[in-house]
């Protein structure tokens, strides 16, 4: 197993020096072909570690709870005694299921590339970017410190920087990448200071010393206090903050929708299935911690609630169908983080046996599936109508039968309805928030009916409305074969993945249980999902003035979602006039002119001066001999009047 | 005396010297410098393997290799050497940077002359980092400072006479202070009656400076050193100095003799003076902290390549400062650290600003744009650099800050934890101007149509980039080696302030 661990890790970062160093002077096709066969490697390998983990007793305690493993550890940078980050592979149900998902979506992604970016330029170098980011995305979920998933952390932002700035000599490009990197940094700061503040009282970095025992947790913090709350609040929230802006909640939400101007196979891969999700994994990674404090909890399940309601709304009125998607993903992923705060009851107990922890990485692992399928579907959209508008699509299910009834699958994976996989992973997030309290789950509900609008909104938009108009001649087609097998693919697991006794696998304390339809939410949730869908068929459907209405009837709201409530108004005006005219301007002026300006006066002083007594060294003798008279008599006159 | 190891980090220089006093054509200079950069990294690489023998067979001295010759004796001056983890690190830093820096000046006007200048400036640095009495220490010092007023007057560009004169004066002010401090420390260096040495570790030993002295003496040799550490307030002959500079001066520079001074300032201010270090500390920690952010804030406004590295030099910098005055192990390990990543990424920096200055005649990032489609390879180790300032995992920079930020935040002083938060503040702000000059400069269309007809790096700019890339990822990959090293220095029997705290 451990050789399996290493190779895991080491294939990707191999792959990506290869490719990174001597891709330029390789073909396309062998650079596509050995990323595929780096990933493929590396999938079948996850795979039977997965496996292997999940059905082998061996990775059983006797009283059936699933064991942490740790396939290697090793010191590679020593602080003090006690903090060292170590480069390991930790083993349990959550990495081994992170690790399925990656492998998945990255092969897959990997696949698809080689039709959707065949003849591009840089072709290799994107095969060497998406090498590194699986390498980094591997290297957070296995990681067995807190500082480990740093590591991964930064990369993962840096592969995501380099791969959303792909088409470098687009301006967009070029800002959104920009963008991207700034926004997550500045999360990160939140949570490098959280483990600062973690480490300083813990002493340690290591998740299970961390998670195993969570009271000498709090003994270590002993009631320290910062500024009003206590300083595990603080490190909680801070190390959420970082998990904010990786998972674009809200308001570090504003780099998502601009990352899309990556090539879409990206989008599906890190903004939709893995890297996004990262702080969804990170809040459950600490998960024992944060059941200490319910203060942080409490900010999880705010936050997720206000954000999915707001992408939701925003997600309604967008026309580039990626934004769309974009949107939809900060929604799912802030149910992910409001199911995950609903498993805490606030009391250090995990509330209905963290029904919300498994349902949270249950509608990950879903919606990785079904999103990268949806993402997937709109690369070939776009790939055959050449671009990203709906208003440019309208009516094409004629044209592209395939893409059609997958995109269809997604969407009713994604609404909710039964049997396809997103119903019921869904269907227990709605359990675990009426259970914790019936107003956010009335919320959830409704934003859920919301994302069942919004989609169906999108997918009457996209290949009903009215029909496709053919332009210059340019009938559009269903995509190459490699773009097709990945969409089969995931369409298949979007119908299946559901039946899946996810509970036998992922819970919060590693002891499987079996879950249960809650049947009065389901039931409603269906309801929900239908009314929703049926409003949108009505409004969508058949080309009317129905939604021109609805933006007549309501304009301001209209325009907020549109414009996405300013939020990178108020961001550009923070950067721009505040951060660089208030204080970067400022303070380089004030250096020049103040600081180097007293530098220069003194320069200027000596100068003035040496000039001002240079007369006195005329060289001329008869000068000299007045002023020694002069100064000879004057001392004589000084002594006579001391004497005297 | 020749049996000393230490020594031939001076002679190969002064031999350098000689041999470029013969040569007759550029080729032979050329062959020269690379012959003699290549015999000193052997030399240092050689010293660090044999270093590390003795230390596993148990040799626990402060510093080993250790020499002395007398050279003025009514002074008791000595030329003394000796070497621990982080002096050897410091050799290993130099004789690369000079080794790239020999590449990166392949082509320059007057050659002969400008070796002779830049090797007698590399003569100055390594006995520095070897020497370990005070005035020899502070001989060197001068030796590696005075050349850079020529290099830059002479071979400099834009008002070059005005930042020679400038960046001159102010590190001799700096010196001014300095060399009141050892003066001081030399009247204070053993006890009533005992006769007076300067030799660091003997000093270090009698612990006799009394403290209202060290009072006295420790900010004089912190600011004197400091001023070349680019503190804050004394900072600004850093920005003109660089801008100012040709490729090699400003590798060199901003690569190892900005070290000297954070290398002083624990060598000798807190080594010798632990009661005074402990108790002003703070000072100086809130000129550095401001240093850090206040450099950042400052460079993302710039549009002058080099104005942006000379600041951002002044934030990292400012960093290697503030963590050696947290007076802990780990902090100043990271401090240490820091001045090796710093060094090598901004020799990088300037490397490639050199180059692509070289080919486009302007340093002003409005008027470039688009120069990965041009130079592909210069822009991809541009990248590589960025992201090493930025602090990417992986790259020296971020093993460098991760323990500084850790050892400082591990202060119980509220204070110090404070500006440790502030501290850290400045991974976005470098990500900001990183990636505002990497956007503008790198990615986009290309801005000057000028500039297609421009050629990717030439073979020696290839060999000098790389090798500085293979350093930065040599640290950043295998950090914890090069932190076992240097951590063995302070210990608290070596570094009596740690002690103390």
């Amino acid at each position: 197993m451990t050789t399996l661990a290493i190779l895991i890790l080491a294939i990707p970062l191999f792959m990506f020096l290869l490719l990174g160093l001597l891709g330029m002077k390789m073909s396309h096709k062998l650079a596509g072909w050995l990323g595929c066969l780096g990933m493929g490697t590396t999938l079948v390998l996850a795979y039977t570690t997965a496996f292997t983990y999940y059905f082998d007793p061996e990775y059983t305690s006797e009283i059936g709870q699933r064991l942490q493993v740790l396939l290697f550890n090793e010191t590679w940078l020593q602080f003090t005694e006690k903090l060292v980050i170590n480069i390991g592979f930790l083993l349990d149900p959550i990495s081994a299921l992170m690790l399925v998902v990656i492998t998945t979506i990255s092969f897959l992604v990997h696949l698809y590339s080689l039709g959707y970016m065949e003849g591009e330029k840089g072709f290799q170098r994107y095969y060497a970017f998406l090498s590194l980011f699986s390498f980094s995305m591997l290297l957070l979920v296995v990681a067995t410190n807190i500082f480990q998933m740093y590591i991964g952390w930064e990369l993962v932002g840096a592969s995501s920087y380099l791969l959303i700035g792909f088409y470098y000599t687009k301006h967009s490009a070029v800002s959104a990448s920009k963008k991207a990197f700034i926004v997550t940094r500045f999360a990160d700061l939140g949570f490098l200071l959280g483990i600062l503040i973690l480490s300083f009282y813990t002493e340690t970095f290591d998740f299970i010393t961390l998670t195993s025992n969570p009271d000498a947790v709090l003994t270590r913090f002993g009631g320290a206090t910062f500024m009003g709350a206590s300083a595990l609040t603080w490190a909680l929230i801070l190390i959420f903050t970082g998990g904010m802006g990786k998972s674009a909640m809200m308001p570090l939400h504003i780099w998502l929708p601009d990352a899309m101007e990556g090539p879409t196979p990206v989008s599906a891969l890190i903004h939709a299935a893995t890297m996004v999700v990262a702080g969804v994994f990170l809040v459950a990674r600490m998960f024992p911690v944060y059941l200490l404090d319910f203060d942080a909890t409490l900010f999880i399940v705010c936050v997720g609630g206000i954000t999915a309601f707001y992408a939701a709304m925003v997600a309604c009125t967008q026309i580039d169908i990626k934004r769309v998607l974009a949107f939809s993903t900060i929604s799912q992923i802030a149910f992910m983080m409001v199911s995950l705060g609903v498993a805490s009851d606030g009391m250090g107990i995990p509330s209905h046996h963290g029904l919300g922890y498994m349902a949270s990485m249950f509608h990950m692992f879903t919606h990785a599936m079904f999103k990268a399928l949806l993402f997937l579907g709109a690369g070939a959209l776009i790939h055959a109508v050449h671009s990203n508008d709906y208003t440019a699509m309208h009516g094409l299910r004629k044209y592209m039968p395939i893409t059609h009834v997958t995109f269809l699958i997604g969407c009713l994976a994604i609404a909710g309805i039964p049997p396809f996989s997103g119903f019921f992973s869904k269907d227990e997030i709605l359990a675990a928030c009426y259970h914790w309290h019936p107003f956010i789950g009335l919320w959830m509900s409704m934003v859920a009916g919301l994302t069942a609008f919004y989609m169906f909104r999108l997918y009457y938009l996209i290949f009903w409305w009215k029909e496709h108009k053919v332009e210059h001649g340019h009938t559009p087609h269903e995509a190459p074969l490699p773009m097709r097998i990945p969409l089969i693919f995931l369409a298949a697991v979007s119908v299946v993945a559901g039946f899946i006794p996810f509970g036998h696998f992922v819970t919060w304390d590693r002891m499987p249980y079996d879950i249960h339809l809650d049947l009065a939410v389901a039931g409603s949730s269906i309801g929900i999902a239908l009314v929703a869908i049926f409003i949108a068929y009505k409004m969508y459907c058949h080309e009317n003035n129905a939604p021109a209405k609805m933006k007549a009837a309501l304009p301001a709201l209209w325009d907020w979602c549109h414009h996405r409530f300013y939020w990178d108004e108020l961001y550009m005006f923070i950067t721009h006039k505040i951060i660089f005219g208030l204080i970067c301007k400022p303070i380089a002026w004030f250096d020049r002119h103040i600081i180097d300006g007293t530098m220069d006066a003194f320069a200027i002083v000596t100068n003035k001066a040496s000039y001002a007594i240079r007369g006195l060294q005329s060289g001329q003798v008869q000068m000299y001999v007045w002023v020694y008279l002069i100064g000879a008599l004057l001392l004589a006159a000084v002594g006579i009047i001391c004497v005297f | 005396m020749f049996s000393n190891i230490l020594i031939y980090f001076v002679v190969i220089p002064l031999l350098m010297l000689a041999g470029l006093a013969l040569c007759k054509n550029i080729k032979q200079i050329r062959a020269v410098a690379v012959v003699g950069s290549l015999a000193l990294t052997a030399l240092s690489v050689y010293l660090l393997v044999d270093f590390l023998a003795l230390r596993a067979a148990g040799d626990t001295a402060p510093m080993l290799y250790l020499g002395s010759w007398e050279w003025f004796g009514p002074l008791n001056i000595n030329l003394s050497v000796g070497v621990d983890g982080i002096s050897i690190a410091m050799l290993l830093l130099s004789s690369i940077i000079v080794f790239a820096g020999s590449f990166a000046s392949w082509t320059i006007d007057q050659p002969k002359e400008f070796f002779l200048w830049l090797i007698l400036l590399s003569t100055g640095v390594f006995g520095f980092f070897i020497s370990i009495d005070l005035f020899t220490m502070f001989m060197f010092y001068e030796v590696a400072l005075i050349p850079m007023y020529l290099l830059i007057g002479v071979w400099g560009s834009g008002r070059k006479e005005y930042s020679a004169m400038k960046l001159t004066l102010m590190l001799m002010g700096g010196s001014a202070f300095l060399m009141l401090g050892l003066i001081g420390i030399y009247y204070h260096s053993a006890p009533v009656g005992a006769e007076r040495t300067w030799d660091l570790l003997e000093i270090a030993r009698n612990g006799s400076i009394s403290t209202g002295w060290q009072y006295f003496l420790f900010p004089m040799t912190f600011v004197g050193f400091g001023v070349l550490g680019a503190m804050f307030p004394f900072h600004t002959w850093s920005p003109d100095g660089h801008a100012s500079a040709p490729t090699a001066v400003s590798m060199l520079h901003a690569g190892v003799l900005m070290k000297l001074g954070g290398y002083g300032c624990f060598r000798v201010a807190i080594y010798l003076m632990p009661e005074a270090a402990h108790d002003l500390a703070w000072i100086f920690l809130v000129l550095t902290g401001i240093s850090v952010v206040y450099g950042a804030f400052s460079a993302c406004v710039q549009t002058d390549l080099k104005y942006i590295n000379a600041y951002s030099s002044v934030s990292h910098c400012g960093l290697v400062l503030f963590a050696i005055l947290m007076l802990n192990t780990t902090a100043m390990t990271g401090a240490i650290m820091q001045m090796l990543s710093h060094g090598l990424m901004t020799a990088l920096f300037f490397a490639l600003i050199g180059q692509i200055y070289g080919r486009t005649h302007t340093r002003d990032i409005t008027k470039m744009g688009g120069l990965m489609q041009i130079m592909p390879y210069l822009s991809v180790c541009y990248v590589i650099a960025g992201m090493a300032s930025l602090g990417l995992p992986g790259l020296s920079g971020f093993v460098a800050e991760m323990t500084i930020f850790v050892g400082s935040f591990a202060h119980t002083d509220m204070f110090h934890r404070v500006f440790t938060v502030l501290a850290c503040c400045s991974i976005v702000i470098t990500a900001v101007y990183i990636l505002r000059v990497v956007g503008k400069l790198l990615f986009g269309p290309v801005q000057d149509e000028h500039h297609r007809q421009l050629t990717d790096a030439t073979w020696w700019e290839r060999v000098s980039t790389v090798t500085l890339i293979v350093c930065v990822a040599a640290i950043g990959c295998f950090p914890n080696f090069f932190a076992n090293l240097i951590r063995a220095t302070f210990t608290p029997e070596i570094f009596t302030v740690l002690g103390l705290n």
